[in-house]
């Protein structure tokens, strides 16, 4: 590595030169012209309730992805590896917490007091835990021994560990939708003809606030400086004294702490969850996390948000059924077009 | 490509004008400007960190200079990508050896000649008799090469397993077989005993008789004094003299920079 | 004749590869005899799996080239496979009725495969020349990307591909000419636009068009261009430095790759008569780099034995298995086995849904204990066993400081 590999990562500009990379540029801007052109046009036609009502479901779902995302990017920041089992990890822990809903004494078409809150409070915690341990095991296991292998080898390790995780949700709950179970209150309040229920904002404010308290742990803490210190120079950070070892680990921990709480949000507010959850999830998430500039942890919080908007808005005033590839799209452009993402600094170039 | 300004004396091969190359807020590279003429063994020293390595990276498009250009024989090739510097007759070898660890010293080689190889595709999906050629006569001037750099011994070994010496001469072989008219080393006699030195200058001195250019970076001012035409020293980025050996040698900056460093 | 004493002197003593060529031809050659003689009931049937085994082989013989050769993970495989598949679909069939064109298009099975490799090709380039520059991780998700894109664009695009339920009733593939004799129980005779429908000849075609692309790309190994991947693969910044224009040389592997498995795909449509968006998955993608990477990454007979492997797992063993250990359950008197409670679906069901777990195990496992998979090349097994295993080392520091 060292400074021909910066020396080359500083060669790639972020914009394409020349003329070919202009006209390619100017194409796609008039290609997201025309989009927003066509989206006013549509919500103008529907209504301003209908655009609260799919404003909230993107806050929503982009809660979600944002928490996803964010244990993508982590991990990608301290040892460049995408883990292809992220996804998958927050799948496991929406399958988790349905088990684990019923032996808190929480079920569906119970009123949701304050029981109820504290009782969901304990799965929220228990899922999150068991997450992270797994996730720091599937870290100890696959991938630390291939840290020195050459790029390939964790990388095929990781879609492995993916399918090796969607397999045993597979074997546990088959192929067919996994009824979650409904525990949240169907209540909300009306906003301009809209509902805002009572679930949106549940997610909406879990999200913001395990996003806020990552953000003071990556910045306060000693553990937090730590893993920021070994994601820019791992070799200053090992003659710092840093563990490395440990602080890799306990990124992989925080990071599916969160992926967990997704996905037990998940399975509350869709009420749903399915074994290969974690694949398109996990792609979007990921989508997320590159979009807002992987190895950054705001980028990834506005990545998912920006991917929820494009979710939802598509589900809503598009075709359903071309989402998934507007947003594999997205993925594709962004690294073809702005590999460093909105606010990134890490090329994904060699 | 016309010529960068006016008219260049026919022998300048290489001309680095005012270049600079910035990190970021770090300044490697700070305004250097020298010339390589035709047939001669000329280096670049200065202590460590002097930006040495950075420099021959944006001649050889590793990275673009931020400033200032590069001109060989009478072309521009600033920001030229490594692989049209090296279609261009521009070799070179690296500071840390970057040989193909797990393919054949042979292979190597073979390599090398890559970009002045003529199968096409449809040719080597079918080897065509033009194909089988090509490869022979490949073959066979990968041979030479082993023996010019004396490590025939090692045809058929993989490049890790070469002994350290071997390897630095490897790398050599595998830059000759570009065809360059100018060859950059990056430290080739590192970690060279002085009797291994002594042999690589040779090496050196018989590449220079076959009419191409050296240009070398180097450490052991001995090594330098005793085979080199002209010298250029940078210290912090920045060059502080240029001329022979003996005009270096007894450079007042010069010596400050090494102070402590004695030959 | 001493050309041949010499071969056979130094060749199969010293090149486990040719042994493995000669045990696979020679078996290849032989299967058809051995199911008429040994199972003559089943035949056919027997024919017709090992005819699609063909399939699999094909498809791992063209990733290979992608990651065992150049060094490029693709995950979205399948996708030019979909295309070489649908390609035969809109160009061999009545579908063209009932497209915009309102206009059938037949063209012979033969070229059809032709033009399917340069379009699958065209696709490999078109998504390749802008993101192969990207580092091996982005690039494999962008290639996962587009294998779920091509599937879900087949599939909604139901003007062009009747969507959802696929294309049925292909164009069967015919010789303008064949000679029946023997051998097929005629007489001799002649036989004009033979259509080729017996499970034999299909096995035949592919067993030719397997030895046929083996030979290719040994001889693209190498060559010029297998040299520049192996370089490639190394060290890119070297290979650069030494003439070598890395992304073309990535292109080339990438359009290579894709040619191999529109091939693969155009003999599949024409064999099944039948193309649907359902087949050409993430999961068929999976299966192939795992008979890849588990055969030997880099090594053709390898890779060839890895798809035997896999496929005979997954196409015939499984299958037979949830009966299978069904039966065996009831037998040793543990029939409650056999029923479900909750979330355990009785013994049958539980074996069948081990597939993907057992799978990503595969891969896992390989990785770790043995990433040069079962029959390695000598060098590949170098190259993927440094650095397994090692502690987290301190870089040079001095490296790199002139």
């Amino acid at each position: 590595m060292g400074t021909i590999g910066d020396a080359i990562r500083q060669r790639r500009s972020v914009l394409r030169a020349g003329v070919t990379g202009l006209a390619l540029n100017a194409a796609l801007i008039l290609l997201i012209a025309a989009f927003l052109l066509v989206l006013l046009q549509r919500v103008v036609e529907h209504g301003p309730s209908f655009f609260l009502q799919i404003l909230a479901f993107a806050l929503a779902n982009g809660g979600i992805y944002a928490l996803i995302a964010l244990g993508y990017t982590m991990v990608y920041g301290i040892i460049e590896l995408i883990n292809f089992a992220h996804g998958d990890v927050f799948a496991f822990g929406a399958f988790l917490s349905a088990s684990i809903i019923p032996v808190v004494g929480l079920a569906e078409g119970q009123s949701f007091g304050v029981g109820s809150a504290l009782g969901l409070l304990v799965v929220f915690v228990v899922t999150m835990f068991v997450c992270g341990v797994l996730n720091v095991s599937i870290e100890r296991i696959a991938y630390r021994p291939l840290r020195n292998a050459p790029r390939l080898a964790p990388l095929i390790t990781a879609v492995g560990v993916s399918f090796f995780l969607e397999g045993a949700l597979f074997l546990w709950k088959g192929p067919s939708n996994v009824h979650y179970p409904n525990i949240l209150p169907s209540t909300g309040f009306e906003i301009f003809g809209a509902t805002l229920g009572v679930k949106e904002i549940i997610v909406i404010v879990t999200s913001v606030v395990l996003m806020v308290a990552l953000a003071i742990f990556v910045d306060r803490t000693r553990l937090g400086k730590a893993m920021r210190a070994t994601a820019q120079d791992r070799d200053a950070a090992l003659l710092m004294g840093i563990d490395i070892d440990q602080t890799i680990a306990a990124t992989f921990f925080i990071g599916a702490l969160l992926a967990g709480a997704g996905g037990t949000m998940f399975g509350l507010y869709y009420n749903t969850s399915v074994f290969d959850l974690g694949f398109s999830a996990g792609l979007f998430a990921f989508t997320a996390a590159v979009f807002g500039g992987i190895g950054n942890i705001y980028g990834a919080a506005i990545g998912g948000m920006f991917i929820g908007i494009i979710r939802s808005f598509w589900d809503g005033y598009f075709d359903s059924a071309w989402t998934d590839v507007v947003i594999f799209a997205i993925l594709i452009l962004t690294l073809v077009f702005r590999p460093t993402g909105i606010m990134g600094m890490r090329v994904p170039e060699k | 490509m016309p010529a960068s300004r006016g008219r260049e004396p026919a022998d300048v091969v290489l001309r680095v004008d005012h270049v600079t190359k910035r990190f970021g807020g770090l300044v490697a590279v700070d305004d250097v400007s020298f010339d390589v003429r035709r047939g001669e063994i000329f280096a670049l020293i200065g202590p460590n960190g002097a930006g040495k390595t950075t420099l021959f990276n944006g001649i050889t498009g590793i990275f673009p200079p931020t400033s200032g250009s590069v001109v060989f024989q009478e072309r521009e090739i600033t920001g030229a990508k490594p692989h049209q510097v090296a279609a261009l007759g521009i070799a070179r070898t690296f500071q840390n050896i970057r040989l193909f660890e797990y393919m054949s010293a042979l292979d190597n080689v073979r390599l090398g000649q890559h970009c002045r190889m003529h199968a096409k595709l449809w040719d080597s999906l079918f080897k065509t008799p033009a194909e089988r050629r090509e490869e022979q006569e490949v073959t066979e001037r990968a041979m030479e090469l082993l023996k010019f750099v004396d490590i025939e011994r090692y045809t058929h070994t993989y490049a890790r397993n070469l002994p350290y010496g071997s390897q630095r001469r490897l790398e050599i072989a595998r830059a000759l077989a570009t065809r360059p008219s100018l060859l950059l080393l990056d430290e080739p006699a590192a970690g060279f005993t002085p009797q291994e030195k002594v042999e690589l200058m040779g090496l050196v001195h018989k590449i220079v008789e076959n009419g191409i250019t050296i240009f070398l970076i180097e450490h052991d001012m001995r090594v330098v004094m005793g085979v080199c035409d002209r010298i250029v020293v940078l210290d912090h980025g920045e060059k502080i003299a240029e001329g022979t050996p003996e005009q270096v040698r007894s450079d007042q900056r010069v010596i400050e920079a090494y102070l402590g460093k004695q030959h | 004749m001493s050309a041949i004493r010499q071969f056979w002197r130094t060749g199969p003593r010293r090149d486990p590869n040719t042994i493995a060529y000669i045990v696979l031809i020679v078996c290849g050659a032989l299967l058809p005899a051995f199911l008429q003689v040994f199972l003559s009931g089943t035949s056919t049937f027997w024919l017709t799996v090992f005819g699609d085994m063909g399939v699999y082989i094909l498809l791992a013989i063209g990733l290979n080239v992608v990651v065992g050769l150049a060094g490029l993970l693709d995950l979205g495989y399948a996708a030019f496979f979909a295309i070489g598949a649908y390609t035969y679909a809109m160009l061999a069939s009545e579908h063209g009725v009932v497209t915009p064109l309102h206009q059938a298009i037949h063209v012979p099975f033969w070229i059809v495969l032709l033009v399917a490799m340069f379009v699958a090709a065209s696709f490999g380039v078109i998504l390749g020349a802008p993101t192969l520059r990207l580092r091996g991780d982005y690039l494999a998700i962008v290639t996962l990307g587009f294998g779920e894109i091509v599937p879900r664009v087949f599939k909604n695009a139901a003007v062009w591909t009747s969507g959802a339920n696929g294309v049925s009733a292909l164009d069967i593939p015919s010789l303008p000419a064949w000679i029946q004799g023997p051998w097929s129980g005629d007489p001799f005779a002649i036989v004009q636009d033979f259509k080729i429908l017996a499970p034999l000849a299909y096995y035949v075609i592919m067993f030719i068009l397997l030895i046929l692309c083996v030979i290719l790309v040994r001889n693209l190994h190498r060559s010029r261009l297998g040299r520049a991947w192996m370089a490639v693969r190394e060290d890119e910044v070297a290979a650069a430095a030494m003439g070598v224009n890395t992304v073309a040389t990535k292109l080339y592997a990438f359009a290579i790759g894709a040619a191999f498995s529109g091939f693969a795909g155009t003999y599949y449509a024409a064999k099944l008569s039948l193309v649907s968006p359902e087949n050409f998955g993430f999961s068929v993608s999976i299966t192939i780099l795992v008979m890849v990477v588990l055969g030997g990454m880099g090594n053709i007979p390898g890779v060839i034995t890895g798809s035997i492997v896999i496929y005979s797992v997954i196409f015939i063993l499984l299958p037979q298995l949830p009966d299978y250990a069904t039966g065996l359950v009831q037998s040793v008197g543990l029939s409650g086995l056999t029923q479900s409670s909750g979330d355990y679906p009785g013994i049958g069901e539980f074996i069948s849904r081990l597939k993907f777990l057992v799978f990503g195990l595969i891969l896992v496992v390989t990785m770790l204990l043995r990433p040069q998979g079962l029959l390695p090349s000598r060098q590949r097994e170098q190259e993927l066993t440094k650095g397994v295993h090692e502690d987290t080392t301190i870089v040079d520091v001095t490296a790199e400081t002139a």
